[in-house]
C-alpha cells in the first residue's frame, strides 16, 4: 500500500472535487430556479476558457482585464441564451427542454472547435513558482489557487442567497413562481439572472481548469461529470451539489489508485462515477439532500 | 386529429377494425405499395452514391424507430441509444464468428441480445422517469462505450471486430446493389412490425403510460412491465439496425458509437415527430441528408471567395456538427411536432385547395 500516493491522490480529489462542486452548484442553480436541466453546462466552461484565452493571448491584455472582460461576456452570453433559446421552451415537455440544451451543447462544442481549433492551448504563466511544498508534498500553485477560488465562489453563493435582494428573489421564485410574481418579483429577470450567474461562475471554473490543464474541448467533459455529482447530492440542493462534487472527485481519484495499484484496467477513474450514478438512481433516486416530490393526479 | 377531416366523403367507420387500419383508405395503401416499388427501382436509375445513402437511411431509420417507440410512444427518455446500436453491431458479428450461425439469422439474434442488455439498463426505469432516466441512460452510454473498448473477447478491443457479409441462400451480398434490397426488406418488415405494435393492446398501454403514468397504473397497466418492455423493444430495433450497419461495413470499431450518435438519433425522432412512425422515417432522411446537402451547398458556393477560405473548407466537419445542433434547436422552437405534423398540414392544404376554410 503506497500511502504517499494515496494521500496525494486524495488531495487532488479534494481539489478537483471542489471544482466539480462549483460547476454542480451552477447546474443546480439553473435547475432550481428555472426547472431546466442544462446539458450544456460543460460548454459554458469551454466558452469561458476560450474567450479568456482569446483576450489574454490574441489581444494580449493583462490578466485582470481579460478576466474581467470574460466575466462580462459570460454574463451577457447567459442572458441572451436564456432570452433567445430557453424562454420559448417554458411549459414545454421535459424531453424538449433536455433536447434543446443538448442541441446547444453540440452547437457550442463544434463552434469552439471551429473557431479556436481542436488542439490544446495553454495560458501564459500566471504564477512565478510552479509548485510549492506543503506538508512534504509538491502541490501546483494553480491547484491551490483553484481550491481557494472554489471556496471563495461557494462563500459568495452563500452570501448571495442569504443576504442579497436578487438572491432572495431567486429563492422565492424557486419556491413558488406564482407567489413570487404576485409579490412583485419579475420572474423573467430572475430566470435571465440565474442563467447569467451560472454562465459566469462556470466561466470562472473553466478559466481555472484551463490554467491547470490547458484549454481544449476536453473541458466540456466536466459538464457530464457533473451529473453523478448532482444526482448524488440531490438535484435541487446547493449543499448537495458541493458535497456530491467532492465525493465524486475523491471517488475518481480513489478509483485511479485502486486501478493503478491492483487492477490495471486503465480507465476505471473515468467510468467509476457512472457506475455510482446507476447505483444511486436504483436505491435513492432523490440523492442525499434532494426533496422527494410527490405527484398528484 | 387532422386525419379525421382528411377522410373522403362518405367514408364512415362502423367497426373498431376499420378504425385501426394502418392505412386510412385503399388509395393510401396502394400509394404506399407503389412507393415501395418505386424505391426498389432506385438502384437501376440512380448511381451508387444514392444507393449508399439509402442504405444508411435504412439502418438508421430502424434504430430510430426503436427510439421513437421508447421516447415518443412510451415517454421514456434515452440518451444511450447509440451504445445499444453499437452493441447490436458487435453482437451480430460475434454470434456469426463464434457459432457460424448464418448472418441473416444472427441479425435478429443480435437484436434479442441487445434487448436483454437494454432491459438490464432499463431496470432503473422501473423506479425513475423523465430527467432521472435520461441521466441513467447517459450513464449506460458511457458504461457500454467503456465495455466496447475493454472487452477484447467480444469486440476485439481497440482492433475492432470483423463482420462477415450477409449470405442469402448461398448468395453472398457483397456490393451495395444487392445490399440495397436486404436493407429495403428489413426496413419494410421492421416498420410494418412497428406500426402494428401500436395497434395492439401493448402499444396502447405504451401510449397510456406516456400520457399519464399514474392514471395508467390506476387503470390496471403494469408500469414496470411496460416500461421494461418498451426498453426491450427499443433496444431490439437498435440491435437490428446496428447489426445491419456492422455487416454492411464489414468491420465494427468501438469508436463509432459515441454520445453524438445518440443525440443524432434523438434529433431524428424530434425532427420527424415524436410518436409518429412515418415521421421517424422522415426525420432520419432529414438527418442523413443534412450533412450531404451542406457539403454540396458549400461546393456550390465555391464560386465565391469566402467559401474557398480554409476556415470553411477545413471546418466543414464542425459546421456540419453545428448544423445538427442548430436543426434540433430550431425544430424544437418553431415546429415541436416535427415533419410529420408539417406533412399533414401540407396534405390538408392541397386537399382543400383553393377553399381552405
Amino acid at each position: 500500500m503506497n500511502f504517499e500516493l494515496l494521500f496525494q491522490l486524495l488531495l487532488n480529489g479534494l481539489i478537483v472535487g471542489t471544482l466539480y462542486g462549483v460547476v454542480a452548484m451552477c447546474f443546480v442553480l439553473i435547475y432550481k430556479s428555472t426547472q431546466i436541466v442544462n446539458f450544456a453546462q460543460g460548454e459554458f466552461l469551454l466558452i469561458g476558457a476560450w474567450v479568456c484565452y482569446a483576450f489574454l493571448v490574441e489581444m494580449s491584455l493583462p490578466f485582470w482585464l481579460g478576466f474581467l472582460f470574460t466575466l462580462l461576456f459570460m454574463m451577457a452570453f447567459g442572458i441572451i441564451l436564456q432570452m433567445v433559446v430557453l424562454r420559448p421552451m417554458i411549459g414545454e415537455p421535459i424531453i424538449s427542454v433536455i433536447m434543446v440544451t443538448i442541441g446547444l451543447s453540440i452547437f457550442f462544442q463544434a463552434a469552439t472547435k471551429w473557431i479556436f481549433g481542436a488542439t490544446t492551448a495553454s495560458y501564459p504563466q500566471v504564477f512565478e513558482t510552479r509548485s510549492i511544498n506543503l506538508l512534504g508534498m509538491q502541490i501546483e500553485t494553480a491547484y491551490i489557487m483553484s481550491f481557494v477560488i472554489s471556496l471563495f465562489i461557494m462563500a459568495g453563493f452563500y452570501w448571495f442567497f442569504k443576504y442579497s435582494k436578487l438572491g432572495l428573489a431567486m429563492r422565492a421564485t424557486a419556491f413558488d413562481q406564482q407567489v413570487a410574481q404576485s409579490l412583485g418579483i419579475s420572474v423573467k429577470t430572475v430566470f435571465a439572472m440565474s442563467w447569467a450567474i451560472s454562465a459566469l461562475v462556470s466561466g470562472i471554473a473553466g478559466i481555472v481548469i484551463g490554467m491547470v490543464n490547458g484549454v481544449s474541448s476536453a473541458l466540456s467533459v466536466i459538464g457530464i461529470k457533473v451529473f453523478p455529482a448532482v444526482i448524488l447530492g440531490g438535484l435541487d440542493s446547493i449543499v448537495g451539489a458541493i458535497v456530491g462534487g467532492v465525493i465524486i472527485g475523491l471517488l475518481e481519484n480513489t478509483a485511479e489508485f485502486v486501478d493503478g495499484q491492483y487492477l490495471n484496467w486503465g480507465n476505471l477513474f473515468s467510468i467509476a462515477p457512472f457506475y455510482v450514478l446507476i447505483i444511486i438512481l436504483c436505491i435513492k433516486p432523490y440523492g442525499l439532500f434532494g426533496t422527494k416530490d410527490i405527484e398528484r393526479i | 386529429m387532422a386525419g379525421f377531416s382528411m377522410r373522403p366523403c362518405g367514408d364512415f367507420r362502423t367497426t373498431y377494425r376499420q378504425d385501426t387500419r394502418i392505412f386510412d383508405t385503399t388509395y393510401v395503401r396502394n400509394a404506399a405499395i407503389l412507393g415501395i416499388v418505386a424505391v426498389a427501382l432506385i438502384p437501376f436509375v440512380l448511381d451508387g452514391y444514392y444507393v449508399n445513402l439509402f442504405i444508411q437511411i435504412s439502418y438508421f431509420a430502424i434504430a430510430a424507430l426503436g427510439l421513437n417507440i421508447l421516447v415518443g410512444f412510451t415517454g421514456q427518455i434515452s440518451l444511450g441509444h447509440a451504445a445499444f446500436f453499437g452493441f447490436g453491431a458487435f453482437a451480430s458479428a460475434w454470434i456469426n464468428n463464434m457459432t457460424g450461425i448464418p448472418v441473416l439469422l444472427s441479425i435478429p439474434l443480435a437484436g434479442l441480445m441487445t434487448a436483454a442488455v437494454g432491459m438490464l439498463f432499463g431496470l432503473p426505469a422501473a423506479r425513475i422517469k423523465g430527467l432521472y432516466l435520461a441521466i441513467a441512460t447517459l450513464a449506460a452510454q458511457f458504461i457500454l462505450e467503456d465495455f466496447f473498448a475493454r472487452a477484447d473477447w467480444f469486440t476485439g478491443g481497440s482492433y475492432g471486430a470483423a463482420a462477415n457479409p450477409i449470405n442469402v441462400f448461398g448468395y453472398e451480398i457483397l456490393d451495395d446493389f444487392s445490399f440495397f434490397y436486404v436493407a429495403l426488406f428489413f426496413l419494410v418488415v421492421m416498420y410494418l412490425l412497428g406500426t402494428n405494435l401500436m395497434r395492439t393492446r401493448d402499444g396502447r398501454a405504451f401510449v397510456a403510460v406516456r400520457d399519464h403514468y399514474l392514471s395508467a397504473e390506476i387503470m390496471g397497466i403494469n408500469l414496470t412491465k411496460y416500461r421494461l418492455m418498451s426498453f426491450a423493444i427499443s433496444s431490439f430495433y437498435a440491435g437490428v439496425g446496428g447489426a445491419m450497419y456492422g455487416h454492411y461495413l464489414g468491420f465494427v470499431s468501438a469508436e463509432g458509437f459515441t454520445i453524438l450518435l445518440s443525440i443524432q438519433f434523438l434529433g431524428m425522432i424530434i425532427i420527424g415527430g415524436l410518436g409518429s412512425v412515418k415521421g421517424t422515417l422522415m426525420g432520419t432522411v432529414f438527418m442523413v441528408l443534412l450533412p450531404e446537402v451542406m457539403e454540396s451547398g458549400v461546393s456550390a458556393l465555391s464560386i465565391f471567395e469566402w467559401a474557398n477560405s480554409t476556415a470553411v473548407t477545413d471546418g466543414l466537419a464542425y459546421i456540419k456538427e453545428m448544423a445538427i445542433g442548430l436543426a434540433i434547436i430550431l425544430f424544437l422552437i418553431f415546429e415541436p411536432d416535427g415533419l410529420a405534423h408539417r406533412w399533414k398540414q401540407i396534405r390538408a392544404y392541397w386537399k382543400l385547395y383553393p377553399f381552405s376554410y
